[in-house]
């Protein structure tokens, strides 16, 4: 796999050097240097192993990201319809044919459309950045927000008034009959009242596709559907009509391939559509383009590809036809510069394409990323802000035998971020300890433009992270990242990563009230407060609480799956997943070799630091009592009633005034929310509250490097990381959990209460498993160093670890050199994943006031990458709060 | 066993890490408190008197300085060894000025040879050259020495001391073989013209061995500290050098033939 320059080529090099330099005066000493290079090149019998400069960057690339961003994206309505055409005509077939003829419905009938000066082809939307919508998963929050959604601000979409109309007959069909409506009703009572107080939100899954896998993109390269379908042809004739499997094996091996020869019928349409622009076609050059487009067509995805650009093609037309077959996010392309490199060694050996063309293909591709474009409902918006898909893409690492196979293409994807400066593709590179310095070098100088990309992640965590979830070690050396920080096995894996976000928070309010909010009970009744004589006491309540509610997360998330299963089984992406096609069944149904369900839970620090300062300040010094600390809380600490309380104490309130015969109307009860909201807190409680803060506040922290204070942050990682373990689902995984919020730190922090960590209501939670935002203060080494001392392995699905840097700390070699020896150090401790954002806070400030001149900043938000401008206010504020490091 | 410079104690005001602009690689930079000069623009004031010092950092008062023994500063430093493995950091001394306590940074300095890192100080050299050619440069990898200005007169005026045994030392120390880079704190109305950056940037040529100068612009990051300790912040008035000037009295220090690049 690896491209050696000889010895020859190397030596050359050095001659023309030496000739350079024995005109300069230091001539003997650099001779004597270059001399020992050489033989030490001639002795490894290689000189470079890849090309690690720059690239220039065609001309296109500028005009094809202007038109992507030229308007506001909009929702389209042609999939949807197509979808019911077809379920409409296949009432009472089996569900995974039904998916298979609509999904070739859509294909064949689907406008299709070549933007102007592509080189890669295939769009499901005929405007840019569009969205199709997928109402067999969820349709009454979009149909709910028709007239928002234009308006809203994390993520709006254009709706035109016809496609409401549209949309809106569609959707009479799928009343009862969608994903979410069955999942609701396989849920237990007190899962969905759990789900209704906030403490676990699994809507990912619930209201979308599943996505969140990386396909064999190669087996497409390599064998062409027409390959697949030649193995999936070869299981049918296996089949005999008396095997106790028979129904379901057949019918999905049937649903297999049409869904492979839609794709194939897909590729024709652009074939000919390209055609027949050419010869409309008046400009030579273009016209040379798009008769190579409709060669490329014509051949692959059918055929094996037989060079780059046929493979990138071909990679292109699996890529967006995943997205068009479901809603699923996150369906990641993984190792790009491992399955593409033959092709592109290929071509380069035998002077079939320039280094140039190659990286310009890439930047089209990276630019097709950022032109697939997915609706979600407001809440979830603002949680996944950014129009992101998070399809991740991963360069280096080693292979399954643990050899480093960093490789050009490897540079060349840094260099296609470094051209097209978009948010996608989320790219990822992998670190081990033989990851060449020159690597992360030029992924340090990706990271050093503040695009947020690369991510970075640690081998020498992950791969025994996987193998101790049955992931063998052959498979795990191969893994890609799925999404933000998921690790898995490509093409083998169905690993419902993001399954849901569980706020660790809310069951830490829940212990001050024996398991009661708002008049219901929510949780379990754990001992009251005023009886807990020591802190284990209560952090035992806590726990009983975390495996209580990680319980229902089990519940809501199976209940999930068997809807999936049931309803939206999907054979086209399934025909390329192991081993669904021997086994024959989708991946929905267990098709995959690995199966795994992993939510994540988030607000590590928060709860640390609140444990901390209860066990501190309530036990060890006796400062306040469990009630007094719960008045507090219930306060706001005196800053103003957070809603939920105020809406609370309004409705009793007025229930009481109603139970003592007095009228109560909708007047009377915004006189009481008014009178409770402004009523202020008497002046000796405010100094109470104020004096608890300022104890809060000299506990120690979680981040600055404390061995003890870390290894209790590691004890409450495990209260929610251990309970998982033990669970199962549906597809005959296990659980796994992952420890990162995405952006959902802010909005789901905006439902929670005061925190005895000193946060106050309604504000954002810490973000990942960093520390809280402003509490580390010993910098950057010494955060990294605290994050170090969480078990990263046992969240084997991922832990995410965010460093805001000023771009003053990367500048030069030297600082790109301390920046990656940074790096290296946390992965040293065993640390899983980083991502840094750099960018100054003057720049973010200036971006919040002058949006217009920053449509292009792109920031680091959770496991992605958005542009900063299409973020809500809020999540804006919470980036550049995050303190600065690096001086 | 031999480590009885552990138990050696003396006064610090501050540990900073991630130091990455003081000494190769990442760096914890141990700040010891007590010097002999008084420069007007100093950014720490803070760290001139030997003396345990309250001063008032927003609005709430704060001990500055405290007595350690070498060991509980080392434990404070080796916990970012994986760093210094990685980057080939390791401790700088600074200050204040560290030869004010020779003993203590003698010890400190052995304690981080023994652990096996990278030693940098920051330092005018305003001591006999005994002191530090026997307590310190045994265990010193880099010594980063200010040179502020060559009239010794316009030295006194500004930093309280003449500068003949600096630039003596600068001398001798150079002669030892040391690893030694010479460091020019920018100051406008004190040292900012060429003919005065040039001086200084000839006689750092001129030391044995030394092949790089480091121009330092002045900043005003220090100037609430002044207010903080009841002193008068006398530079209130300065505006920092531009990029423009100090790239002019880059280029004028480099026509000596030396490495000269702005900032640590």
């Amino acid at each position: 796999m690896r491209r050696w320059r000889s010895a020859r080529t190397g030596t050359r090099r050095i001659c023309s050097e030496q000739q350079r330099m024995r005109r300069s005066e230091n001539s003997r000493a650099c001779m004597r240097a270059l001399i020992l290079a050489a033989e030490y090149a001639a002795l490894e019998g290689t000189m470079e192993k890849y090309y690690s400069g720059e690239i220039k960057k065609s001309e296109r690339i500028p005009r094809l990201i202007a038109r992507l961003y030229d308007h506001l994206p909009e929702i389209e309505a042609d999939r949807a319809v197509l979808l019911t055409e077809s379920y409409r005509e296949t009432e009472g077939e089996p569900i995974i044919l039904r998916r298979a003829k609509a999904f070739r419905n859509i294909c064949h009938k689907l406008p299709i459309t070549i933007r102007e000066e592509e080189l890669i082809v295939g769009s499901n939307t005929k405007t840019a950045r569009g969205c199709q919508v997928f109402p067999e998963y969820s349709f009454d929050w979009l149909e709910a927000e028709f007239d928002t959604v234009e308006h809203r601000s994390a993520d709006p979409f254009y709706i035109s008034e016809e496609t409401k109309k549209t949309l809106h007959e569609v959707y009479k069909y799928w009343k009862g009959k969608t994903t979410s409506e069955l999942a609701t009703s396989y849920m237990a009572d007190e899962t969905l009242l759990a789900m209704k107080h906030n403490i676990f939100t699994p809507g990912n899954y619930f209201y979308n596709g599943i996505g969140h896998f990386t396909v064999k993109y190669w087996e497409v390269l390599n064998l062409g559907y027409e390959g697949i379908m030649a193995k999936t042809q070869a299981e049918l004739d296996k089949c005999k009509v008396t095997d106790p499997d028979y129904a379901e094996r057949s019918s999905f091996l049937n649903a297999v391939l049409i869904s492979c020869q839609a794709a194939v019928d897909y590729a024709h349409r652009y074939a000919a559509l390209a055609l027949q622009e050419a010869e409309k076609c008046t400009d030579r050059q273009r016209k040379l383009e798009l008769l190579a487009i409709a060669n490329n067509c014509a051949r692959v995805p059918e055929k094996p590809a037989r060079n780059f650009y046929e493979a990138c093609q071909s990679f292109w037309f699996v890529q967006m036809l995943l997205q068009t077959e479901s809603s699923g996010h996150s369906i990641s392309p993984g190792r790009f510069d491992q399955y593409m490199y033959p092709f592109y060694k290929k071509d380069m050996e035998e002077g079939l394409i320039t280094r140039e063309f190659a990286q310009e293909l890439m930047d089209c591709i990276w630019v097709k990323l950022n032109d697939l474009n997915k609706c979600r409902d407001a809440a979830s918006a603002e949680g996944f802000a950014g129009y992101s898909l998070f399809q991740n893409l991963i360069a280096g690492g080693q292979d399954e035998e643990g050899n480093d196979v960093t490789n050009d293409l490897s540079f060349m994807c840094i260099e296609a971020s470094m051209h097209v400066h978009l948010p996608a593709p989320s790219l990822s590179v992998r670190v081990w300890n033989g990851t060449p310095d020159e690597f992360l070098i030029k992924a340090a100088t990706l990271t050093r433009t503040g695009i947020g990309l690369p991510a970075y992640y640690n081998d020498e965590v992950i791969i025994p992270a996987l193998m101790s979830r049955g992931v063998s070690l052959k498979d795990a050396r191969g893994y890609n990242i799925i999404g933000c920080v998921e690790p898995q096995a490509p093409g083998k894996t169905d690993g419902w990563h993001d399954a849901a976000f569980f706020n660790m928070l809310r069951p830490l309010e829940l212990v001050f009230s024996q398991g009661e909010e708002f008049g219901e009970q929510v949780g379990l009744r754990t001992k009251p407060i005023s009886e807990m004589k020591t802190f284990e006491e209560f952090f035992d309540a806590y726990k009983e609480q975390m495996e209580y509610f990680i319980g229902l997360m089990v519940n809501a998330d199976n209940s999930i799956d068997v809807a999936h299963a049931k309803r939206c089984p999907l054979p086209y992406q399934s025909s390329m997943i192991d081993d669904c096609i021997a086994r024959g069944k989708s991946l929905q149904e267990g098709g995959a070799v690995y199966n795994f369900t992993g939510p994540q839970g988030f607000g590590i620090a928060n709860v640390s630091d609140a444990l901390l300062a209860i066990k501190v300040l309530v036990f060890e010094q006796k400062k306040l009592t469990l009630t007094e600390y719960k008045d507090a809380l219930d306060h706001n600490f005196g800053k103003g009633l957070s809603k939920e309380w105020v809406e609370y104490l309004t409705v009793q309130t007025a229930e009481n005034l109603a139970k003592s015969g007095h009228s109560v109307g909708k007047k009377e009860i915004q006189a009481i929310a008014e009178t409770i909201k402004t009523t202020p807190v008497p002046a000796e409680k405010q100094k109470k509250y104020d004096q608890l803060l300022e104890w809060i506040s000299e506990v120690p922290k979680y981040g600055n490097d404390l061995l003890d204070i870390d290894k209790f942050a590691r004890e409450v990682a495990y209260t929610y990381t251990r309970p998982l373990e033990k669970y199962r689902n549906p597809r005959g995984g296990i659980y796994q959990a992952g420890l990162y919020p995405v952006s959902a730190n802010v909005p789901l922090g905006a439902q929670t209460g005061a925190t005895p960590d000193g946060r106050l209501a309604n504000t954002p939670i810490a973000d990942g498993v960093g520390p809280v935002a402003g509490k580390d203060v010993k910098g950057p080494t010494a955060t990294a160093n605290s994050v170090a001392r969480l078990d990263h392995f046992i969240a084997s699905n991922g832990t995410l670890f965010n460093q805001k840097f000023h771009p003053l700390a990367l500048s030069g070699m030297e600082g790109l050199q301390k920046f990656t020896a940074l790096i290296r150090a946390y992965f040293d401790q065993k640390g899983m994943h980083m991502q840094f954002n750099v960018v100054s806070r003057e720049t973010l400030l200036d971006a919040q006031a002058h949006p217009e001149n920053y449509k292009g900043l792109v920031v680091r938000v959770a496991g992605y990458s958005a542009l900063f401008t299409t973020l809500s206010r809020s999540l804006q504020d919470d980036i550049i709060n995050r303190t600065t490091q690096g001086f | 066993m031999g480590k009885e410079y552990n138990q050696v104690t003396g006064r610090i005001f501050d540990i900073q890490k991630f130091s990455i602009h003081d000494g190769p690689g990442i760096r914890t930079i141990v700040f010891l408190k007590g010097c002999p000069l008084r420069c007007k623009w100093c950014c720490n004031p803070e760290s001139q008197s030997a003396a345990i010092q309250t001063m008032v950092r927003n609005g709430k008062e704060e001990i500055i300085g405290r007595d350690v023994t070498v060991e509980e500063v080392m434990d404070e430093v080796l916990k970012d060894m994986p760093h210094f493995r990685r980057s080939g950091g390791g401790l700088t001394l600074s200050g204040g000025e560290s030869l004010r306590q020779p003993d203590f940074a003698s010890a400190l300095l052995q304690a981080a040879k023994a652990a096996g890192i990278n030693t940098a100080m920051e330092s005018t050299g305003l001591a006999e050259f005994s002191v530090i050619e026997n307590k310190i440069l045994p265990w010193l990898d880099l010594y980063l020495m200010d040179i502020k200005h060559i009239s010794s007169s316009k030295h006194k005026l500004f930093t309280s001391q003449p500068n003949e045994r600096i630039l003596e030392n600068a001398k001798k120390i150079a002669a030892s073989g040391q690893n030694l880079i010479i460091r020019v704190p920018v100051i406008p109305t004190f040292n900012d013209t060429p003919e005065e950056i040039l001086e200084i940037a000839q006689f750092a040529r001129s030391l044995k061995g030394v092949t790089r100068l480091h121009l330092l612009p002045y900043h005003r990051l220090g100037q609430d500290k002044y207010a903080g300790l009841g002193r008068e912040y006398t530079m209130a008035h300065i505006e920092p050098p531009t990029n423009e000037q100090m790239e002019i009295l880059r280029q004028v220090a480099a026509t000596t033939g030396l490495q000269v690049q702005i900032g640590g």
